[in-house]
């Protein structure tokens, strides 16, 4: 396999050392078919031990390795490194979260975004002994925000979030869309009035930077459009 | 460090360890009936690997076609290569309809028939489309369902925490001792029960589907505590990894008709199992595949063949099998609308593992004698009901059930049942293990040690075994255990301390590996994935049994005699076609 010298620039930061994170450069040589994560796991195994990230499925569902690669937000084991021109990558972790440790961030408030649109099905109706009867159609209709592998690339690439950080962000948005247009929810309600407030779907003012982050490739932005629509029937 | 500090004592009733669908479906059950649960992860819980599982949930609704319990009790059995336990797959099947209507109404989204009711696709050894599933992310949905599940009803997180030691005494688990991987510190965990549930053991191998969690952690925790494993011979190997990569390609490929192709272009299957074709059990399929390669027949004569759907045409593949089809063409640039794409076997999921009776109770010996209030469920556990082998789409079903059921039995000994003191110095174990990484010295990096194990654990005791190759392995083994009390790691701090638990969890794939291959090496017959050259026939006489191992000061014990395998009248041993 043919192989590529390549330079990485990767913004290092331990707490326990460091007082401000700082730029650190290797210099290595890969397979020319590797991913940002082919790349970190060469750094962190061979040369450097000391360098933390998060990884674990390595094949895009798992959501661990957003992270900023040459101004991009992506899952660095989908991307693979010729994406980039050139032979220099720059590597920070995903902005708009705080600095656990390199290219390590803190979810939790992105985690807890997501419980405050109550993230769960709300049923006021009897429960059948078998399925809920839900058309095709209708489970098309929430099939692809069900994707959504909470990885934060598209809530960390908002600029409105960049503004406000109590707004609630695409993700937790695109979880408020996925049980809002569920058929069998009956949550609707209590849910449009979580999203229908001043850190809510109004801060969204459609940049479609979400829709391109996203490493799923979801539609993010025009689901959030259809919220709004959504929001304003029912106030009507 | 003292055990009465806030920081690092939490008393708590219940203690899953993992947060994948086995773990979730426990905690969810014991924080609804009513009592405090911790789950302990290392991951946080939605990058758990049951999020991998791409193709379905295995029960016998009938919705797509005529099924029966019966029908998916008897798939499961032959799928098991009889090697399975016949009380706790009736069980299995029995509560397994139940499991995904209570998914349904906790609003995983499944595909749809044209009716509105949950659709079905045919996997590999079902007799009929049992398969409920979600296009091609069954796992993620239900993973993540679970979850926000969980968050209602006030489950306990310590996300990113690893476990270090169990604390057992006098045959009574206490709890655990776990290292905070963000902020760096022990916790102590007191609790009256313990549920393992971390998972299977796939990363001991170099080609596997297996995200990088998947040390099995608490298969060697097992170890150290003088309790033995069980079945670890037998590993499934997928037959559709992605050349070279090994990552999973749903086998809802073929279940929606996609073909596996030779050099010749020949779908090589009907020379294996001429009725079943593509949808043969993985066992048969990947030990096809692996011939074909190894007899000239790879594609250009390297080590894969092709799996092909371009005949399934864009609008199915798009609706049914989109991660498929995303993963092919993001990690080898294949785009499986137009070309076929390059598969080899993979290692992908564990039969062995802890084990444990029908009401999953860990238990210490072949008499079934319980070490009280510790549990195991899901991968990482051995009811035993896969058996040799197991089938797609009935792991998921697994982890789910045997979850639920294993989240029953502890709430009710939960409420029959007070704290038992914990052991003296219960820091101890963990803090060893830390401080032996942190001040090691000898200039081995963990890394070298995992990459070398991987290597030979694929070349060795893959699909097909031989007993001089596993010997060979055997001494591999034990000179990379040698060399692993040298590491060195470069990371000697506390917050987000990666190479610490990269090297604990290398430490966790040496202790058990030697036990896969002591059992391969003593199994001297071929049943489901466990294939021996040199003894191609399963030998029901000698070897219908299951393998109890223990780890002792004197090297491995194995057991062979003593642990029967559970029968019913109705399904005794027959030759498997298919």
């Amino acid at each position: 396999m043919a192989k590529k010298n390549i330079i990485v620039k990767i913004l290092r930061y331990n707490p326990e050392k460091d007082k401000k994170p700082f730029w650190k450069k290797y210099d290595l040589e890969v397979d020319d078919d590797s991913t940002i994560l082919d790349i970190l796991n060469e750094i962190h195994w061979n040369i450097d031990g000391t360098l933390a990230y998060r990884r674990s499925c390595r094949s895009s569902i798992c959501g661990s390795c957003a992270m900023k690669v040459n101004g991009q937000n992506v899952l660095a084991c989908k991307t693979p490194m010729h994406k980039f021109k050139g032979n220099k990558l720059k590597i920070e972790p995903l902005p708009g979260f705080s600095i656990l440790k390199d290219l390590v961030v803190d979810m939790d408030g992105f985690f807890e975004k997501m419980q405050r649109i109550k993230p769960y099905l709300i049923l006021n109706k009897p429960i059948p002994d078998k399925e809920f009867i839900q058309k095709p159609d209708e489970f098309e209709s929430i099939r692809e925000s069900a994707v959504c592998i909470l990885c934060g690339a598209c809530t960390s690439a908002c600029p409105s979030l960049w503004a406000n950080e109590d707004y609630l962000g695409p993700a937790a948005l695109l979880k408020a869309y996925r049980f809002i247009f569920d058929t069998r929810d009956d949550g609707k309600d209590e849910r449009i009035d979580i999203i229908n407030d001043k850190n809510g779907i109004w801060r969204c003012h459609t940049i479609f930077n979400c829709m391109e982050a996203c490493p799923k490739d979801i539609k993010i932005t025009e689901y959030l459009s259809r919220l709004k629509v959504k929001v304003l029937e029912d106030s009507i | 460090m003292k055990p009465d500090e806030a920081k690092y004592y939490h008393k708590i009733d219940a203690v899953v360890v993992g947060a994948g669908l086995a773990g979730l479906r426990a905690a969810l059950e014991i924080a609804k009936n009513g009592h405090q649960v911790a789950v302990v992860t290392k991951v946080y819980p939605t990058r758990s690997h049951s999020g991998g599982a791409q193709g379905g949930i295995a029960a016998a609704l009938a919705n797509s076609a005529e099924d029966s319990l019966e029908l998916h009790m008897y798939d499961t059995i032959k799928g098991s290569d009889y090697l399975g336990d016949q009380n706790v797959i009736e069980l299995f099947v029995n509560e397994a309809i139940k499991t995904v209507y209570e998914y349904e109404h906790m609003g995983v989204p499944f595909s749809r028939t044209e009716d509105g009711r949950i659709n079905q696709r045919p996997f590999g050894g079902h007799s009929s489309p049992r398969a409920c599933f979600s296009a091609d992310i069954t796992g993620h949905v239900l993973l993540h369902t679970l979850y926000e599940q969980c968050v209602k009803y006030n489950v306990h997180f310590y996300s990113e925490f690893q476990v270090f030691s169990l604390l057992i005494k006098d045959n009574v688990s206490r709890g655990v001792v776990a290292w905070d991987i963000r902020e760096g510190g022990l916790h102590i965990f007191h609790s009256k029960t313990v549920l393992l549930a971390t998972g299977g053991y796939g990363r001991a191998f170099k080609i596997t589907s297996n995200s990088h969690a998947n040390t099995g952690d608490s298969l060697a925790l097992i170890l150290e505590n003088g309790l033995p494993l069980e079945d670890m011979e037998f590993v499934q190997f997928h037959p559709t990894g992605l050349y070279k990569h090994g990552i999973l390609l749903s086998e809802a490929a073929r279940g929606e008709g996609a073909y596996i192709l030779n050099s010749d272009g020949e779908r090589f299957m009907k020379k294996y199992a001429s009725d079943k074709m593509e949808l043969a059990p993985r066992d048969v399929v990947s030990r096809a595949e692996q011939t074909e390669i190894n007899e000239g027949r790879g594609i250009n004569g390297e080590g894969y063949v092709y799996l092909d759907m371009r005949h399934l045409g864009e609008k199915k593949i798009m609706e049914r099998l989109p991660q498929v089809w995303e993963l092919a063409l993001n990690y080898l640039k294949v785009n499986g609308i137009k070309e076929p794409v390059p598969i080899q076997p993979t290692a992908h999921y564990s039969m062995g593992g802890i084990p444990a009776n029908i009401n999953t109770e860990v238990i210490k010996d072949a008499k079934g004698t319980v070490v009280k209030g510790l549990y195991t469920a899901g991968e990482a556990s051995c009811l035993s009901l896969h058996g040799a082998n197991r089938l797609g789409t009935n792991s998921l079903q697994d982890a789910s059930t045997f979850g639920r059921i294993a989240g029953k039995n502890i709430s009710k000994f939960l409420v029959e049942n007070g704290y038992e003191a914990l052991p003296s110095n219960p820091l101890d174990v963990a803090k060893a293990k830390i401080s032996s990484l942190i001040d090691g010295i000898g200039g081995e990096r963990h890394s070298k040690i995992r990459e070398e194990l991987q290597e030979n654990m694929t070349k060795y005791v893959g699909v097909f075994r031989n007993e001089q190759d596993m010997l060979k392995l055997l001494k591999i083994i034990k000179q990379l255990q040698e060399r692993y009390k040298n590491v060195t790691i470069d990371d000697k701090g506390s917050v987000y301390n990666l190479d610490l638990f990269e090297a604990y969890e290398v430490g966790n794939l040496l202790s058990f590996s030697e036990i896969i291959v002591e059992g391969a090496i003593a199994r001297k017959e071929s049943r489901g994935a466990h294939y021996r050259t040199g003894f191609p026939k399963r030998d029901d006489e000698n070897w219908l049994k299951h393998t109890l191992a223990w780890k002792t000061e004197d090297g491995i014990k194995l057991d062979h005699s003593k642990k029967p395998i559970i029968f019913m009248d109705r399904f005794p041993p027959q030759e498997r076609k298919y």
